[in-house]
């Protein structure tokens, strides 16, 4: 028999709430965390918006060493290393400083780039032959493993500790490897998450796309607007997510408060074949994984209770739907309950799945469906596929059982989740 | 510079670098930083650069990586401060 799975332990900087309070306020009330970027202003981007969690230096000097913060300028550990440490407290677990590490527990934490800031700063020293001059932690901190390291080291994990990277499937991706390590008996608990790194130089390329949101530099908190008539656009993100996944036994064994479980889930890819692309969704591959998904974790499409999509607010929302529909076999009131963070967040990126699975796993725990913000004029063509009471404008408390949670990424890539409200 | 004025400011910079408080109050000219102050091996990098921008001196790498003690540390700078 395969070996249970759960969630045991929650963590987050996101720009709407650090901390697991903060952020479950933000989602229950629709607390948009999208503010005017001076930065993106003064570089002239057409995106002037984005979404930064809200990090005092006091924060900081909870989690990092003087010596660890001299010369620090990476974004995406100082999100991962806060909120990996706040998952792993949280799950009841403790900091030893022992001889040996310890054995059982790991860290699969993805990222898309690392101390992006570090790098640039680093490029520049360079090219002025100042290369002797770096300083010693420029590896560390522009290792794409950064974020996985440092957490190693401040946690003392001898089982597998590594970075995956899919682009904005990365964080749903670190959840399904860490569940696939843990059924097959290979750890006992994983802390698995993912982070993303802030600012122009992270954001830049998505902005000479052409894919980001630019009429609403004026008010940003209206500016992410998955599903709406009026999106045009993600705003772009960034923060981190980590949940500690754990054997059932083990989680029992220590009286671990159990957030959700997890069922099963599947990744996979398009192949960039069909109509999939370097950025865009072969349709065939995303239903393909959902489906893959549902039999993977022995339930049928019917129990699924509410859906976290991928959602970006680009011209894809409509697709995205249409491909849950045929997916899943439902639609117009059978389709179950949907609903974006991004409309909060804006888009994480590589943060993204691990942030809004926490979301979802939050819905499970304390029985409630989050409201969407700035979808109150649905997209016509979505419409036409559901019910818009499917999508909520407020949160509404009900006890859903089951969620699906799916991600997209650049090179057509797919990850697609089951989380169950736990019992035994 | 007199050589207990140059351990001095030695040690303000060393302070930031090492995890043993009690081997850093009770540093001498026999003082090894790795094995007695429990200075990380990457962080000798940092040490070097904090030396040349306190000193104004430049530090060659042969320097460098002779220079694990108190004793050797003092006898490079002495010497780089001399050749000014």
């Amino acid at each position: 028999m395969r070996k249970r799975v759960v969630i045991t332990g929650l963590g987050i900087t996101a720009p709407n709430g650090v901390g697991i309070p903060a952020f479950t306020h933000s989602i229950k009330n629709g607390v948009s965390g999208i503010r005017h970027d001076a930065q993106l202003e003064e570089l002239q981007f057409s995106c002037q918006i984005a979404g930064q969690p809200d990090i005092s230096d006091e924060l900081k000097s909870e989690y990092f060493t003087e010596l660890e913060l001299r010369g620090f300028n990476s974004t995406g550990i100082l999100y991962g290393v806060i909120a990996g440490i706040e998952a792993w407290k949280n799950a009841g677990l403790s900091i030893e400083n022992n001889e040996d590490p310890d054995w059982d527990s790991g860290t699969i934490f993805g990222s898309g780039t690392s101390g992006i800031d570090k790098f640039r700063e680093s490029i520049y020293k360079i090219d002025e032959l100042q290369v002797r001059r770096l300083g010693s932690t420029v590896v560390a901190q522009t290792m794409n493993s950064g974020v996985s390291a440092y957490l190693g080291g401040k946690l003392g994990l001898g089982n597998q500790v590594t970075t995956n990277s899919s682009a904005c499937a990365t964080g749903t991706e670190a959840i399904l490897m860490a569940y696939d390590r843990i059924q097959s008996g290979q750890a006992k608990r994983i802390l698995a998450g993912s982070t993303g790194d802030s600012g122009p130089y992270i954001w830049g390329g998505f902005d000479a796309l052409r894919v980001c949101s630019s009429k609403y530099n004026d008010n940003p908190e209206q500016g992410s607007r998955p599903m709406s008539a009026s999106a045009a656009g993600f705003v772009p993100g960034s923060g981190a997510g980590a949940l500690v996944i754990e054997d059932l036994e083990s989680a029992i064994e220590r009286g671990a408060t159990i957030y959700a479980e997890i069922l099963g889930g599947n990744v996979n890819s398009g192949g960039q074949r069909g109509n999939g692309s370097m950025t865009a969704p072969n349709s065939t591959a995303v239903q393909q994984c959902i489906t893959n998904a549902l039999i993977n974790s022995e339930i049928s499409a019917n129990e699924i209770d509410a859906i976290n999509g991928h959602l970006t607010a680009t011209t894809k929302d409509s697709l995205e739907i249409e491909n849950w529909t045929k997916a899943l076999g439902r639609s117009r009131n059978d389709f179950p309950y949907i609903n974006s963070l991004k409309s909060m967040t804006g888009h994480c990126l590589s943060a993204a799945g691990s942030i809004e699975s926490i979301a979802a796993i939050l819905q499970l725990h304390e029985g409630f469906i989050f409201g969407n913000i700035n979808c109150d004029d649905l997209h016509p063509e979505i419409t036409a596929l559901i019910d818009p009471l499917k999508v909520p404008q407020k949160t509404i408390y009900i006890q859903p059982n089951i969620i699906a949670k799916a991600s997209f990424g650049f090179g057509d890539v797919n990850a697609c989740i089951i989380f169950k409200k736990f019992q035994k | 510079m007199k050589k207990e004025e140059l351990i001095a400011q030695l040690k303000v910079i060393i302070k930031p670098y090492t995890t043993n408080t009690e081997a850093f109050d009770n540093l001498t000219e026999d003082t090894d930083f790795i094995n007695d102050l429990s200075i990380n091996s990457a962080n000798l990098v940092d040490i070097v650069l904090d030396i040349e921008e306190t000193f104004n001196i430049i530090i060659e790498d042969t320097d460098m990586q002779r220079m694990l003690d108190v004793k050797t540390a003092v006898e490079i700078i002495e010497t780089k401060l001399s050749e000014k």
